[in-house]
């Protein structure tokens, strides 16, 4: 992997991108819920599911600074279309997936000419119109999306031609988990690559940037394209392992909760996704237990406990506790 | 020879305040040429308009002889006409060696790499290494920018202006909220910047403008006023009365 080249600045940055402890940690913590909540794995790939969906959501917003709150646009994009392609008769997961991103990616690529000149309120305001613009197309178009009723007759084919989709959700899971940790390991990978320090120097000076020559519009189109392309990989994910697709998906509502999922674990902190997802939908799951009706009261305690205490997440907070825990230790 | 940079009858007004009239000087390669007149003369205007982060109402801008009036700013950055903020205008969260490596990277195109790291471009790095070091910035340079000196964030500015490999740099009060001891030392390092380099420069400070400028424009109320060595410039009984007039009623 990464030698040392005897070059103090070079290695210095190298350094940054280094694996850490705590990842790793993660990753196999990633692999608990078949030993330790074997009833739950149906819940755990949902989550890995919403937590792909935040993590494209933190490309840009964590990363180049573009907020957007219409990010289900590509989510739903994404999942009609693997179904659609299912319910005619292609209903491969891995092909599926890539007809997902694909549509998402194209929709993504032609919106990304209007992203990229504006930012702050308007990009706010012309994500949102985005969204309720298909998803109101979607609803409208009965004959194609199913409209109100969801799209009926999908079936996903085996997983490799080996796995089918069991009712426990196992295979499920395990899909969902290989996608995730392979598209997480591309955008980690994008994020300490020159172009990922590029987006991080739009976030932090646009200005600046172009006053030092740089193409601030190209690579915010590259970095929304690409974002909306994992959107629609996580939505055809949810369509191949649920083999249904509702309206919900291109809902206003799945855009603001992956944003306040998002916030919850950490902008612009690379894991702030898949923690906040796991936050979000474990909380979901055991407030709407206690009383189904209010259990958003609790998701708002959260957010602006969150958004108070620690600014950087809980994945920022997590952070400042292992480095103050380094500085006793040593 | 060609110019390094020439400007003919620039003009521009916001409604009708006009904040730059009939501008027109020529800069010889090399030269350390700098611009002073009392606030709100349009130092910083003319530096926005030579930029294009102002367009001009009228009038043409020649970078080494070529017309780069209607290109956007960022055009005439990677074309080699650089400036800096009087403000300091970096980026907080990122490192000074990740920020010029990032402008040394933009330059040579490296930005458009997504899928390898950005070690892998040890060139750059070591250039823009080499940039922080001739500016006494190494010491600090894992540090985040936020956390560094005023004065280091200053030197800076200047840092990033040059990863970009400029022909003409358009320092912006480079030593603004320096203090006096120390903005000497600042511009003796801009000073022994390579002699290709032409510097065009807004300074308050005279002791300063006299020690290093070989050419100096006044400007008062969006128009040049006068243009000569800092002999004639100092012998002008009209820049006398601009700057004492300033001084009375400011």
């Amino acid at each position: 992997m990464a030698r040392p080249t005897g070059s103090q600045p070079v290695d210095a940055l190298a350094a940054e991108a280094r694996w850490r402890p705590a990842e790793i940690a993660f990753w196999l913590a990633t692999l608990l819920p078949s030993f330790v909540t074997p009833d739950y794995l149906q819940l755990a790939g949902q989550i890995l599911i919403t937590g792909l969906f935040a993590l494209s959501l933190d490309l840009i917003l964590g990363y180049a600074g573009v907020v957007s709150l219409g990010h289900a646009a590509f989510f739903g994009l994404g999942a009609y279309a693997a179904g659609i392609a299912s319910k005619y008769g292609w209903g491969e997961p891995l092909t599926g997936l890539l007809i997902g991103g694909g549509v998402a990616g194209i929709v993504g690529y032609g919106a990304s000419f209007i992203i990229s000149r504006f930012r702050g309120l308007a990009l706010i305001m012309i994500t949102l119109g985005l969204n309720q613009i298909l998803a109101e197309a979607a609803n409208s178009m009965g004959w194609l999306t199913g409209g109100a009723d969801g799209l009926q007759g999908v079936h996903t084919w085996l997983v490799l031609g080996v796995f089918h989709f069991d009712l426990y959700g196992v295979t499920a899971y395990w899909y969902a988990l290989a996608v995730t940790f392979v598209v997480f390991l591309l955008v980690r990978r994008m994020v300490y690559s020159p172009f990922g320090l590029a987006l991080r120097g739009i976030r932090e000076n646009s200005t600046r940037m172009l006053a030092i020559g740089a193409a601030n519009h190209a690579h915010v189109r590259k970095a929304f394209t690409i974002a909306a392309i994992i959107a629609g990989v996580a939505g055809a994910l949810l369509t191949e392992t649920t083999e249904t697709v509702s309206l919900e998906t291109l809902s206003f509502g799945r855009s603001a909760d992956v944003l306040v999922m998002l916030i919850l674990g950490g902008v612009g902190q690379l894991y702030g996704g898949l923690i906040g997802a796991t936050i979000y939908m474990i909380a979901r799951d055991r407030f709407s237990d206690i009383n189904p009706q209010y259990w958003y009261f609790w998701i708002g305690l959260l957010l602006i406990a969150v958004v108070v205490f620690l600014p950087n997440g809980l994945v920022g907070g997590l952070k400042k506790l292992g480095a103050a825990i380094g500085r006793r230790g040593s | 020879m060609t110019a390094a940079l020439t400007a003919k009858g620039l003009e521009k007004s916001f409604g009708s305040l006009i904040v730059a009239s009939d501008i027109a000087f020529e800069l010889p390669v090399g030269e350390r040429c700098a611009l002073i007149g009392p606030n709100g003369a349009g130092k910083t205007t003319l530096i926005n308009l030579l930029t294009g982060m102002l367009q001009p109402d009228s009038g043409q801008i020649l970078l080494g002889g070529e017309d780069i009036s209607r290109l956007p700013p960022q055009r005439r950055v990677r074309m080699g006409l650089v400036r800096t903020f009087q403000i300091n205008s970096l980026f907080p969260r990122l490192n000074p060696l990740e920020a010029v490596t990032l402008a040394v990277a933009e330059r040579r195109g490296e930005t458009r790499d997504f899928l390898r790291r950005l070690a892998t471009k040890a060139e750059s790095i070591e250039e823009a290494w080499g940039i922080l070091k001739s500016l006494r910035l190494d010491g600090v340079c894992y540090r985040e920018t936020r956390e560094l000196a005023y004065g280091q964030q200053r030197l800076l500015e200047i840092a990033l202006a040059l990863a970009t490999r400029p022909k003409v740099l358009l320092l912006d009060e480079p030593a603004a909220g320096v203090p006096k001891e120390e903005s000497g030392e600042l511009f003796s390092v801009i000073d022994g910047l390579s002699r290709d380099l032409t510097i065009f420069f807004i300074e308050h400070d005279m002791d300063v403008v006299f020690r290093f400028a070989s050419r100096i424009l006044v400007m008062v109320s969006g128009r040049l006023l006068l243009e000569g060595t800092p002999a004639e410039i100092a012998a002008d009984e009209r820049v006398r009365e601009v700057y004492l007039g300033a001084a009375h009623h400011g």
